[in-house]
């Protein structure tokens, strides 16, 4: 294990929505993060995705979710921050970047004054200084003529340019920790690119540490160090990203990389993970994989296997994690 | 030789824009620009290209859903909406479209039974027969009538709802399907059911496919033919094999090689193309893509090149291909060969 603490970790987080529609969202879900890694949360539609980023953003009404486990980020125990304390996590230690721009952007106000707010309500600095520096943000994530974008309102822009101005926005205060929901999803092949490089220079050069959540492995591969992998609420297997896709060990990870098309599938019917996602509502006792599992046995039916680290790897800093009775070799 | 089912001929879409204020000069946005191409039945074309290059217009336009500034559409020979041509009314049940937006494209007030039966019966079939072709259809997207036939959009998952969509696209018995990102907000494996069953349902109802994507693995996957556009024109289109293996084009080739690298010890390391693409309401002179392009001359900034064959049934707008176009290759900079390959 690595002595230096590390700057996110979660430990047993749950998370349960009580209001009309009833889930258990989130079960014992536990990682942790190194300022300067990037962790790629890959899974099925409904695993708990952006629900484990919202959670360490606080964003769910307390009235109707029930949470257990600890967040800690920067030393601070995120799910005690009292109202004030929160204001100021938000943005200035933890930001976020989403899959529509149109979600961070308030279509009435210019990109920069948007920028410009951001920096005020963080940090004590002037409006001159601000602007100077929403200025200098829109120029270091490359949109062009940067000065008269400036003074732009968001549906002025094309889609890509959107989402840099909003990744301009979400680095304005110099976040520890940047979540990113499917951000380049809704982009087309070539600013999808443009778009991961320059995510990973900013990364580099400021040190912070990266959430990226996606459904192409592609994007994961270019972008992560590690890689978890979430179903039903719970991380299922989480490893360096080349042993998640050279080596996946759990059913689950072999089955969703079987599942991705590419150029070797032409003229063949794909591969795809029998049956349907679990029922949040109604989990079943075992394995939450189980029934659409060809290695499931009775114990994955009626045992749920805890995440454990490979005690083969146990040297390293974050060694490959596993949550399976029956993995692949 | 298999028939042509649809036609294209010099289709064109200009957007008006909000003029300033201050200025009397209308603006407009060049969405599709004089396109013109054959669709031949039973086959899969994928159309790509930059986000806003005007794959979605030409979709619409195509299926009438917005009228066109210029252009005729040729539909088994007939043209569309012209006096002694094909009636729009019969045109609209012969060519279906299916979008991104699974949710937004649902009546949220109506079962899906009666969401699928309802085009039908507006188009004269009586209500029993709409609801037995219903139940039939759900069971060939595979979704158990039994269970699906009485729930609402909301209580469907994202696949199980696209499936809905395509279902009630069939209830037309079209011959022709323009899927718009119809599996963009799938999860892969759900993704990979729904092109099996597009696949599936192609071979069993003969049908011809528009598919519009951004996924160029998935394109590569589905497509027989593919075309690639470029700020409202067409830079390059072929069987996709050919296209994918031996692009001609400058932005075919950046584009193609975009696509993420699968090994982590072999990332990409520098993007295939820069800047951001050029202001739809002033498109660059000559070839509109001159301005990013690293091989251009001065002919590109002003001819426009046309398409032209550089295979049977492969063809690309770009001087550099067509030696005839006084396209200057003694320069040093000429590395076609190699060009794309930037990882
Ligand atoms: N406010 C809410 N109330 C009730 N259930 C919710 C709420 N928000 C999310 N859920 C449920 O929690 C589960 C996890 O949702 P989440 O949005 O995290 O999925 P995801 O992994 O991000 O999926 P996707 O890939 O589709 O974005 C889903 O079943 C979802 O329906
Ligand atoms: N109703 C409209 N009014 C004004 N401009 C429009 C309208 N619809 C589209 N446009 C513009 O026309 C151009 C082509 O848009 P279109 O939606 O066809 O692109 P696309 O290739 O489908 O892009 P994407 O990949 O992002 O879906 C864009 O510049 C767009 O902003
Ligand atoms: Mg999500
Ligand atoms: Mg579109």
């Amino acid at each position: 294990m690595s002595a230096i603490k590390p700057l996110v970790s979660v430990e047993h987080l749950s998370l349960a929505f009580t209001g009309n529609r009833k889930a258990q969202a989130l079960t014992d879900v536990s990682f942790h993060l190194h300022a300067g890694e990037v962790l790629g949360l890959l899974g099925e539609s409904g695993s708990g995705k952006s629900v484990t980023l919202r959670t360490l953003l606080r964003l769910h009404s307390e009235r109707t979710t029930q949470i257990s486990g600890l967040i800690t980020v920067d030393g601070l125990d995120v799910l005690a921050l009292n109202s004030r304390a929160l204001q100021a996590y938000r943005g200035a230690t933890t930001s976020m970047i989403f899959q529509e721009p149109g979600l961070a952007f308030d279509p009435v106000y210019t990109i920069g004054q948007q920028i410009v707010e951001v920096i005020l309500a963080h940090e004590a600095v002037n409006h001159s200084v601000a602007r100077h520096r929403a200025l200098e943000m829109l120029d270091r994530v490359q949109i062009p003529q940067a000065r008269r974008r400036f003074d732009a309102y968001p549906h002025e822009l094309s889609g890509g340019m959107r989402q840099r101005a909003m990744i301009a926005l979400a680095l304005a205060c110099k976040p520890k920790l940047l979540l990113a929901d499917e951000p380049t999803t809704a982009l087309d092949a070539t600013v999808q690119i443009q778009i991961l490089l320059l995510l990973r220079e900013l990364q580099k050069e400021t040190g912070m540490a990266v959430i990226f959540v996606t459904h192409d492995i592609g994007a994961a591969v270019e972008i992560a160090d590690r890689i978890a992998v979430m179903y039903g609420g719970r991380i299922a297997e989480e490893n360096a990203v080349a042993g998640i896709v050279q080596h996946p060990s759990h059913p689950y990870t072999a089955g969703l990389l079987g599942a991705t098309v590419d150029s070797s599938h032409r003229g063949k019917p794909l591969i795809s993970i029998p049956g349907s996602p679990p029922n949040l509502a109604n989990l079943p006792p075992g394995c939450p994989f189980a029934p659409r599992c060809t290695s499931a046995s009775d114990q994955c039916r009626t045992e749920c296997p805890s995440v454990v680290e490979s005690p083969a790897h146990a040297d390293l800093a974050s060694p490959p994690r596993l949550a399976c009775w029956h993995p692949i070799r | 030789m298999t028939p042509i089912i649809l036609q294209v001929r010099n289709l064109k879409k200009y957007f008006p824009v909000r003029a300033n204020l201050f200025s009397r000069e209308q603006k407009v946005v060049h969405a599709v620009d004089d396109i013109s191409f054959n669709v031949t039945k039973g086959r899969t074309l994928g159309i790509v290209g930059e986000s806003g290059c005007g794959k979605s217009t030409t979709a619409r336009l195509i299926a009438n859903l917005m009228p066109a500034d210029s252009g005729a559409i040729i539909f088994n020979g007939e043209g569309v909406g012209e006096i002694g041509g094909l009636e729009l009314k019969s045109f609209r049940k012969k060519l279906q479209m299916v979008f991104q937006d699974s949710f937004a494209s649902l009546n949220p007030r109506l079962t899906i039974s009666e969401t699928i039966s309802y085009g039908p019966m507006v188009h004269d079939t009586s209500k029993e027969d709409a609801h037995l072709q219903a139940h039939d259809l759900l069971a060939k997207v595979g979704l158990d009538p039994d269970l699906f036939a009485s729930r609402y959009p909301h209580e469907l998952s994202g696949g199980q709802r696209q499936r809905v969509n395509i279902a009630r696209a069939l209830a037309f018995n079209p011959e022709v399907v323009i899927l718009d990102e119809a599996v963009a907000a799938l999860d892969k494996s759900v993704q990979a059911q729904v092109l099996n069953l597009l696949q599936d349902l192609k071979a069993e109802f003969e049908l011809t496919y528009l598919f519009i994507s951004h996924d160029l693995h998935v394109v590569h996957y589905i497509s027989d033919d593919v075309m690639v556009m470029y700020l409202g024109q067409i830079v390059e289109m072929g069987p996709v094999e050919q296209v994918y293996s031996e692009a001609a084009h400058p932005y075919t080739r950046a584009l193609l090689s975009a696509v993420p690298s699968m090994d982590p010890a072999h990332r990409t390391q520098k993007s295939p193309i820069t800047g951001d693409p050029p202001n739809p309401i002033h498109p660059p002179s000559g070839c509109r893509f001159h301005d990013r392009c690293e091989h251009a001359r001065a002919i590109c900034a002003s001819l426009v090149p046309a398409l032209m064959p550089v295979q049977s049934s492969h063809v690309v707008a770009c001087h550099m291909n067509h030696p005839s176009s006084g396209y200057e290759t003694s320069g040093s900079d000429v590395q076609y060969a190699s060009a794309g390959a930037t990882r």
